[in-house]
């Protein structure tokens, strides 16, 4: 668990430069409201031993803020840790019984309850003191324009380059940023056998050749494959939140299948869906077909298919 | 061992522990004669040899004291030559009393018809039921941990056709080094017991197979089978469990046993490289498998070393001569740190499956905390034998041991690769082999 942790910092460490102290407070805010409430549920609830030393809980309290803009009130914080830690895992019976990620569960409740909050993204600035301003996520730019009929082509010159997106340098969620941040994570999580290329590559394939795809159809409608997975929650989904160990499928046939239904369902919402994003709900209605998906890919047996005469 | 990637290996699962081989470059040392040894009967897979000798019988090094009842049995000798004490039941490496035979040592003499010289005997002037019957005389049993009698093992049921011996030369379990040694000192002998073997099978091809790790061997192995055709030496890339011999038939042969099922169900008979030995001094050499070659290891050990011992010896005996007990030490461990099991009294006896004694230092020993079942799956990438580890944990904890039996718990080789690789510490496969045990008291009732 620790090595996850370990991974999330290069994401986090570039939030602070970007966004300024706010990054920082608002990931102690979740991380520590997260602990807080499995500790509580532990002793009082269910009367349990404490469950904070398998680092489960400072996951889902980084993953969370990861997920959600730097600008957040503090009470909005602590309501979705509550969601994320007491619904998304503890009702389930706690770690390892989750069918649901659980920042994912708390992130989507935030967005529902306080779609206002959630979706105004303070910008970029590279200094750590923010200065209030607050902007469209480079999705949101091209959803809205889309739907007042303007072309792609002319909406991309409103866009940052794709040095700046893939280095990080646009409006987002505080960990979702930084492609590069995210790979570095990446790179080290496979490094540390942690996880498996399956569900990452995976997915960020699927997304990129069905957006190739439409895109090839129609330029002047829809934006290139290399945007779509440089923006929005892609690479932090395909890294961090599709690969917890707990919500995914057991095999790789599994994860390759896991994977690529996210994919699908995440160009499906960005495409045709009214929400700019779908990689949350992508992530989550997946989750719920992992059960199905490990019953179909069972591993094959040693000496199932002879016979014993 | 980077460039590995153009061998065999098994397909299925698998694990990469440190292979901590600290005592591969030490020759074979003859442990001293113990003042007395304790011989238990029950040393093999199969029914319990009927005991021949009394109280105050005098016996010699290779004289029969207990006879095989059955045909899976196995005959017993005495290692040594002295005076039967007490016959009683004493707590052998399971754990678990077995009666054993006392013998008091007095001098060295050896039954007459053992050739003991070092000089090689090449000619097999034996008919295949001669060598079988020769083998099940000298008591051979495989030496790679489960003690299957060897001529049952070379006796094919009817309507089954073999057509490839493999000898195991594997040694996958880290630490060990006993089949590394016998191969790089006894060349010669494992090629012609491979000959006997496959006389005694009527097949015409061998494989050896030897992991990656060490090269010596597969050099020296590979120079003297040039003089056996028929006999050829393949390396394997290394990965634990390759010596179970379902990985090892499937990495050579490409072959699957069938569950439930043994290896001559698919045309193959693996042998272990110590038993290959013994087969030859067998028939060679009229020699019964009294005594074996064992590794005595561990990292705070003075002198890691591979022992001549004789059968009986008390484990103490070897670990003295090795340099004797450190002081960090936890746990004393038959076998390798994966598939042994622990010691609970280092009094008990060597016995003809004793591959290794390994010395763990204590800081090793403590088990790390253990957390929640994550379900992350690496048990089931994990596992040889394609099964779900952790639902097997979860079926056993629920003492649902029927169920257990559908989900093909009693495939299990009990290889540990699920504990192993479990982040969450969890001990699987102890889980596993409660219920594999109630399982097998339920068939017995």
């Amino acid at each position: 668990m620790r090595g996850v942790i370990y991974a999330m910092l290069p994401a986090l460490a570039f939030s602070v430069y970007t966004f300024g102290l706010n990054a920082l407070l608002v990931t102690l805010e979740a991380v520590i409201s997260c602990v807080l409430f499995e500790q509580l549920i532990n002793r009082y609830l269910l009367g349990r031993q404490s469950s904070i030393a398998d680092g489960s809980a400072i996951i889902t309290g980084m993953l969370l803020a990861f997920n959600v803009p730097t600008n957040l009130p503090l009470h909005i914080i602590v309501l979705g840790s509550a969601v994320a830690v007491g619904i998304g895992k503890m009702s389930f019976g706690g770690l390892g019984n989750n069918p649901f990620n659980p920042a994912l569960v708390g992130r989507v409740f935030l967005l529902m309850s306080f779609p206002v909050q959630m979706t105004s993204w303070p910008t970029a600035q590279g200094t750590l003191i923010a200065d209030g301003t607050t902007g469209a996520t480079a999705l949101g730019l091209l959803k809205d324009g889309l739907r007042q009929g303007e072309q792609v082509s002319s909406l991309m010159r409103e866009m940052p380059s794709y040095a700046e997106l893939f280095f990080g340098f646009q409006g987002g969620s505080l960990g979702e940023m930084s492609a590069f941040a995210l790979l570095l994570g990446l790179v080290y999580m496979l490094y540390r056998k942690i996880i498996t290329w399956h569900v990452p590559v995976s997915m960020v394939a699927t997304v990129f050749l069905l957006t190739a795809v439409f895109w090839l159809i129609d330029p002047g409608k829809y934006a290139n494959p290399a945007f779509h997975v440089l923006t929005g929650g892609v690479l932090i989904g395909a890294i961090f939140m599709a690969t917890d160990y707990v919500t995914s499928p057991f095999t790789h046939k599994g994860m390759i299948i896991f994977g690529v239904g996210i994919g699908l369902i995440t160009v499906v919402i960005r495409l045709f869906g009214s929400y700019p994003e779908g990689v949350s709900f992508a992530i989550l209605i997946m989750n719920a077909f992992v059960p199905l998906i490990n019953r179909y890919t069972k591993p094959t047996r040693y000496g199932a298919k002879t016979v014993s005469s | 061992m980077l460039f590995d990637n153009h061998l065999k290996t098994f397909s299925k699962g698998g694990v990469h522990p440190a292979d901590h081989k600290l005592s591969a470059g030490e020759g074979i040392e003859e442990l001293p004669l113990p003042r007395s040894v304790t011989i238990p009967i029950y040393q093999h897979i199969g029914a319990p040899p009927k005991i021949v000798v009394e109280r105050g019988d005098t016996v010699k090094a290779g004289q029969v004291i207990a006879i095989h009842e059955g045909f899976v049995s196995a005959n017993i000798h005495s290692s040594v030559s002295g005076k039967v004490g007490k016959i009683d039941p004493v707590m052998d490496s399971s754990g678990y009393k077995h009666i054993a035979i006392n013998i008091r040592v007095k001098g060295d003499d050896w039954e007459e018809t053992i050739d003991r010289t070092d000089t090689l005997v090449t000619d097999i002037p034996y008919t295949a039921s001669e060598i079988v019957e020769k083998v099940m005389q000298a008591g051979v049993v495989g030496q790679g941990g489960a003690a299957f009698p060897s001529h049952v093992k070379l006796s094919v049921p009817k309507g089954k056709v073999v057509d490839t011996l493999v000898i195991n030369g594997v040694e996958c379990e880290p630490y060990l080094t006993a089949d590394h040694r016998v191969m790089l000192e006894k060349p010669h002998e494992v090629m012609i017991g491979a000959q006997i073997l496959m006389k005694a099978l009527g097949v015409s091809k061998a494989i050896i197979a030897i992991e990656n790790n060490k090269q010596d061997a597969i050099q020296l192995l590979s120079t003297v089978a040039q003089g056996f055709p028929n006999i050829t030496v393949e390396a394997l890339k290394v990965q634990y469990p390759q010596g179970g011999e379902r990985q090892l038939i499937e990495a050579l042969l490409g072959r699957e046993v069938p569950s439930g099922g043994l290896p001559h169900d698919v045309g193959a008979i693996v042998h272990n490289v110590g038993t290959t030995y013994s087969v030859y001094l067998a028939v060679q050499k009229n020699q019964p498998l009294v005594q074996r070659v064992v590794t005595v290891t561990g990292k705070s050990l003075k002198k890691p070393s591979n022992f001549l011992v004789r059968m009986g010896t008390p484990v103490i005996d070897l670990v003295t001569a090795a340099g004797g007990i450190p002081e960090d030490t936890g746990k004393v461990i038959s076998g390798g740190p994966m598939m042994g099991k622990a010691l609970a009294d280092l009094k008990v006896p060597i016995t003809k499956a004793t591959s290794g004694i390994l010395v763990i230092p204590e800081a090793e020993t403590k088990r790390a905390e253990t957390y929640q079942c994550l379900r992350c799956g690496k048990c089931i990438e994990a596992c040889p034998m394609g099964l779900e580890p952790y639902h097997l944990m979860l079926l056993a904890r629920g003492k649902n041991t029927d169920k257990t039996k559908e989900e093909n718990i009693l495939d299990c080789m009990e290889c540990g690769s699920c504990s192993f690789v479990c982040p969450s510490n969890r001990p699987i496969l102890d889980y596993i082999r409660f219920s594999k045990a109630k399982l097998k008291k339920a068939v017995k009732e």
